[in-house]
Protein backbone atom coordinates (compact mmCIF):
# COMPACT_ATOMS: atom_id res chain seq x y z
CA UNK A 1 0.00 0.00 0.00
CA UNK A 2 1.80 3.35 -0.89
CA UNK A 3 2.29 5.89 1.84
CA UNK A 4 1.16 3.68 5.11
CA UNK A 5 0.05 6.39 7.73
CA UNK A 6 0.85 5.83 11.40
CA UNK A 7 -2.41 6.06 13.00
CA UNK A 8 -2.74 7.31 16.58
CA UNK A 9 -6.79 6.79 17.21
CA UNK A 10 -8.38 4.34 15.25
CA UNK A 11 -12.03 4.49 14.65
CA UNK A 12 -14.78 1.81 13.19
CA UNK A 13 -17.76 3.55 11.36
CA UNK A 14 -18.64 0.61 9.14
CA UNK A 15 -22.57 0.09 8.56
CA UNK A 16 -22.96 4.08 9.93
CA UNK A 17 -24.99 6.25 7.32
CA UNK A 18 -24.81 10.02 7.06
CA UNK A 19 -24.94 12.01 9.33
CA UNK A 20 -23.16 9.86 11.85
CA UNK A 21 -19.71 9.14 10.21
CA UNK A 22 -18.64 13.15 10.14
CA UNK A 23 -19.95 13.34 14.20
CA UNK A 24 -17.93 10.25 15.50
CA UNK A 25 -14.99 11.52 13.51
CA UNK A 26 -15.71 15.13 14.63
CA UNK A 27 -15.70 13.95 18.16
CA UNK A 28 -12.78 11.72 17.56
CA UNK A 29 -10.72 14.71 16.18
CA UNK A 30 -11.80 17.15 18.90
CA UNK A 31 -10.51 14.54 21.96
CA UNK A 32 -7.08 14.42 19.89
CA UNK A 33 -4.30 16.67 20.12
CA UNK A 34 -2.84 18.81 17.06
CA UNK A 35 -0.88 16.68 14.70
CA UNK A 36 -1.98 13.53 15.99
CA UNK A 37 -3.55 10.98 12.51
CA UNK A 38 -6.56 9.27 12.83
CA UNK A 39 -7.48 6.65 10.93
CA UNK A 40 -11.16 5.54 10.45
CA UNK A 41 -12.98 2.71 8.13
CA UNK A 42 -16.89 3.63 7.05
CA UNK A 43 -18.79 1.45 4.64
CA UNK A 44 -21.03 4.69 3.65
CA UNK A 45 -20.49 5.90 0.06
CA UNK A 46 -21.40 8.73 1.23
CA UNK A 47 -18.12 9.30 3.38
CA UNK A 48 -16.12 9.69 -0.04
CA UNK A 49 -17.15 13.26 -0.53
CA UNK A 50 -18.53 14.02 2.51
CA UNK A 51 -15.26 13.15 4.66
CA UNK A 52 -13.34 15.97 2.49
CA UNK A 53 -15.75 18.38 2.31
CA UNK A 54 -15.56 17.83 6.26
CA UNK A 55 -11.87 18.33 6.60
CA UNK A 56 -12.50 21.52 3.92
CA UNK A 57 -14.64 23.28 5.97
CA UNK A 58 -12.91 22.56 9.40
CA UNK A 59 -9.51 23.12 8.27
CA UNK A 60 -8.27 19.70 9.14
CA UNK A 61 -6.01 17.66 6.89
CA UNK A 62 -7.58 14.69 4.45
CA UNK A 63 -3.80 12.94 4.05
CA UNK A 64 -5.75 9.87 2.12
CA UNK A 65 -9.05 8.36 1.10
CA UNK A 66 -8.97 5.15 -0.48
CA UNK A 67 -11.72 2.69 -1.39
CA UNK A 68 -10.89 -1.00 -1.38
CA UNK A 69 -14.02 -2.74 -2.59
CA UNK A 70 -16.84 -2.28 0.38
CA UNK A 71 -14.63 -0.93 2.49
CA UNK A 72 -13.22 2.94 2.49
CA UNK A 73 -10.22 3.78 5.01
CA UNK A 74 -9.46 7.33 5.16
CA UNK A 75 -6.77 8.97 7.44
CA UNK A 76 -7.25 13.23 8.86
CA UNK A 77 -4.17 14.91 10.60
CA UNK A 78 -5.82 17.22 13.11
CA UNK A 79 -4.45 20.78 12.52
CA UNK A 80 -6.68 22.62 14.68
CA UNK B 1 -19.66 37.98 20.57
CA UNK B 2 -20.86 35.05 18.69
CA UNK B 3 -18.77 33.75 15.95
CA UNK B 4 -20.19 35.14 12.52
CA UNK B 5 -19.93 31.91 10.85
CA UNK B 6 -22.89 29.96 12.42
CA UNK B 7 -26.20 27.98 11.01
CA UNK B 8 -29.71 28.99 12.12
CA UNK B 9 -32.67 26.91 10.71
CA UNK B 10 -35.94 27.67 11.06
CA UNK B 11 -38.01 24.70 11.62
CA UNK B 12 -41.67 25.50 10.23
CA UNK B 13 -42.37 22.04 9.19
CA UNK B 14 -43.66 19.55 11.30
CA UNK B 15 -43.55 16.67 8.88
CA UNK B 16 -41.40 13.98 9.91
CA UNK B 17 -39.17 14.06 6.30
CA UNK B 18 -38.41 17.52 6.66
CA UNK B 19 -37.90 17.59 10.50
CA UNK B 20 -35.57 15.16 9.61
CA UNK B 21 -33.34 16.84 6.94
CA UNK B 22 -33.50 19.87 9.28
CA UNK B 23 -31.87 17.83 12.01
CA UNK B 24 -29.25 16.29 9.51
CA UNK B 25 -28.08 19.44 8.08
CA UNK B 26 -28.05 20.82 12.01
CA UNK B 27 -25.76 17.96 13.02
CA UNK B 28 -23.78 18.40 9.86
CA UNK B 29 -23.38 22.14 10.90
CA UNK B 30 -22.29 21.14 14.27
CA UNK B 31 -19.69 18.69 13.41
CA UNK B 32 -17.87 21.24 11.45
CA UNK B 33 -17.51 23.46 14.71
CA UNK B 34 -20.17 25.99 13.51
CA UNK B 35 -22.52 27.44 16.33
CA UNK B 36 -25.71 26.10 15.13
CA UNK B 37 -29.56 27.52 16.48
CA UNK B 38 -32.27 25.70 15.54
CA UNK B 39 -35.69 28.08 16.08
CA UNK B 40 -38.63 25.70 16.26
CA UNK B 41 -42.00 27.66 14.70
CA UNK B 42 -45.76 26.49 14.06
CA UNK B 43 -46.28 23.01 13.03
CA UNK B 44 -42.42 22.85 13.92
CA UNK B 45 -42.45 23.08 17.31
CA UNK B 46 -44.20 19.35 17.09
CA UNK B 47 -40.59 18.08 16.99
CA UNK B 48 -39.09 19.14 20.19
CA UNK B 49 -42.86 18.42 22.20
CA UNK B 50 -42.87 15.23 24.58
CA UNK B 51 -45.73 13.90 23.00
CA UNK B 52 -48.49 14.67 26.05
CA UNK B 53 -51.32 15.86 25.27
CA UNK B 54 -52.01 19.87 25.21
CA UNK B 55 -54.05 22.53 24.91
CA UNK B 56 -56.73 24.42 27.51
CA UNK B 57 -60.02 25.67 25.72
CA UNK B 58 -61.78 23.72 22.87
CA UNK B 59 -59.86 24.57 20.32
CA UNK B 60 -56.78 24.17 21.82
CA UNK B 61 -57.69 20.91 23.23
CA UNK B 62 -58.96 19.82 19.35
CA UNK B 63 -55.71 20.76 18.24
CA UNK B 64 -53.81 18.86 20.82
CA UNK B 65 -55.72 16.12 19.75
CA UNK B 66 -55.61 16.12 16.21
CA UNK B 67 -52.28 17.52 15.71
CA UNK B 68 -50.23 15.85 18.47
CA UNK B 69 -47.02 16.58 19.38
CA UNK B 70 -44.22 14.61 19.91
CA UNK B 71 -41.01 13.52 17.65
CA UNK B 72 -42.13 9.76 16.85
CA UNK B 73 -45.77 11.07 16.15
CA UNK B 74 -45.28 13.34 12.97
CA UNK B 75 -45.78 11.79 9.81
CA UNK B 76 -43.83 12.08 6.88
CA UNK B 77 -45.23 15.02 4.13
CA UNK B 78 -46.11 12.83 1.55
CA UNK B 79 -47.87 9.41 1.38
CA UNK B 80 -48.75 9.13 5.61
CA UNK B 81 -52.29 7.59 5.01
CA UNK B 82 -52.95 8.81 8.58
CA UNK B 83 -50.27 7.24 9.93
CA UNK B 84 -49.51 4.41 7.75
CA UNK B 85 -46.64 6.30 5.73
CA UNK B 86 -45.24 6.77 9.34
CA UNK B 87 -45.11 3.52 9.98
CA UNK B 88 -44.22 2.20 7.00
CA UNK B 89 -41.28 5.00 6.81
CA UNK B 90 -40.04 3.68 10.01
CA UNK B 91 -39.63 0.39 8.81
CA UNK B 92 -37.87 1.03 5.83
CA UNK B 93 -35.39 3.56 8.06
CA UNK B 94 -34.78 0.00 10.16
CA UNK B 95 -34.06 -1.92 7.42
CA UNK B 96 -31.44 0.22 6.23
CA UNK B 97 -30.04 1.39 9.25
CA UNK B 98 -30.62 4.96 8.93
CA UNK B 99 -30.81 6.49 12.36
CA UNK B 100 -34.03 7.20 13.62
CA UNK B 101 -35.44 10.70 14.32
CA UNK B 102 -35.53 10.72 18.02
CA UNK B 103 -31.95 9.48 18.23
CA UNK B 104 -31.39 12.27 15.51
CA UNK B 105 -32.69 14.52 17.74
CA UNK B 106 -30.52 13.57 20.82
CA UNK B 107 -27.35 13.68 18.59
CA UNK B 108 -27.64 17.23 17.96
CA UNK B 109 -28.60 17.98 21.53
CA UNK B 110 -25.28 15.99 22.24
CA UNK B 111 -23.54 18.47 19.88
CA UNK B 112 -24.68 21.96 21.08
CA UNK B 113 -27.19 22.47 18.88
CA UNK B 114 -29.31 24.53 20.18
CA UNK B 115 -33.48 23.97 20.02
CA UNK B 116 -35.26 27.80 20.21
CA UNK B 117 -39.04 27.49 20.76
CA UNK B 118 -40.96 30.10 19.53
CA UNK B 119 -43.04 31.59 22.04
CA UNK B 120 -46.12 33.04 19.74
CA UNK B 121 -46.89 29.54 18.15
CA UNK B 122 -46.58 27.94 21.63
CA UNK B 123 -49.47 30.46 22.32
CA UNK B 124 -51.75 30.06 19.93
CA UNK B 125 -51.97 26.38 19.76
CA UNK B 126 -51.60 26.55 23.88
CA UNK B 127 -48.77 24.67 24.24
CA UNK B 128 -46.78 24.90 27.54
CA UNK B 129 -42.84 25.30 28.57
CA UNK B 130 -43.99 22.05 30.13
CA UNK B 131 -44.99 20.19 26.96
CA UNK B 132 -41.61 20.68 25.24
CA UNK B 133 -38.53 18.28 25.97
CA UNK B 134 -36.12 19.74 28.83
CA UNK B 135 -33.22 20.05 26.19
CA UNK B 136 -35.38 22.87 24.33
CA UNK B 137 -34.63 26.55 25.58
CA UNK B 138 -36.44 29.66 26.58
CA UNK B 139 -39.41 30.37 24.23
CA UNK B 140 -38.28 33.56 22.14
CA UNK B 141 -39.42 35.52 19.13
CA UNK B 142 -38.61 36.29 15.95
CA UNK B 143 -35.89 39.24 17.36
CA UNK B 144 -33.72 36.33 18.59
CA UNK B 145 -34.17 34.20 15.60
CA UNK B 146 -32.90 37.11 13.35
CA UNK B 147 -30.06 38.07 15.95
CA UNK B 148 -28.78 34.63 15.23
CA UNK B 149 -29.24 34.81 11.68
CA UNK B 150 -27.91 38.23 11.22
CA UNK B 151 -24.49 36.21 12.91
CA UNK B 152 -24.61 33.42 10.93
CA UNK B 153 -23.24 32.88 7.18
CA UNK B 154 -26.55 30.40 6.15
CA UNK B 155 -29.83 30.61 7.49
CA UNK B 156 -32.41 27.98 6.42
CA UNK B 157 -35.86 27.67 6.52
CA UNK B 158 -37.55 24.15 6.55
Amino acid sequence: MPGQTNADVKLNLEGLLCPIPIVKVSQAIKTMEVGKVLEATATDPGVLADIPAWTKSTGNELISIERDGKLIRFHIKKVK
Amino acid sequence: MAKEDGVTIIVFSGDMDKVMAAFNIAIGAAAAGKETNMFFTFWGIKAIQKGNLTGQGFFGRMMGLLNRGGINTIGPSRFNFWGIGRWMFKQMMKSHKITPLEELRQTAIDLGVKLLPCEMSMQVMEIKAEHLIDEAEESCGVATMLEKAFHSKMTLFV
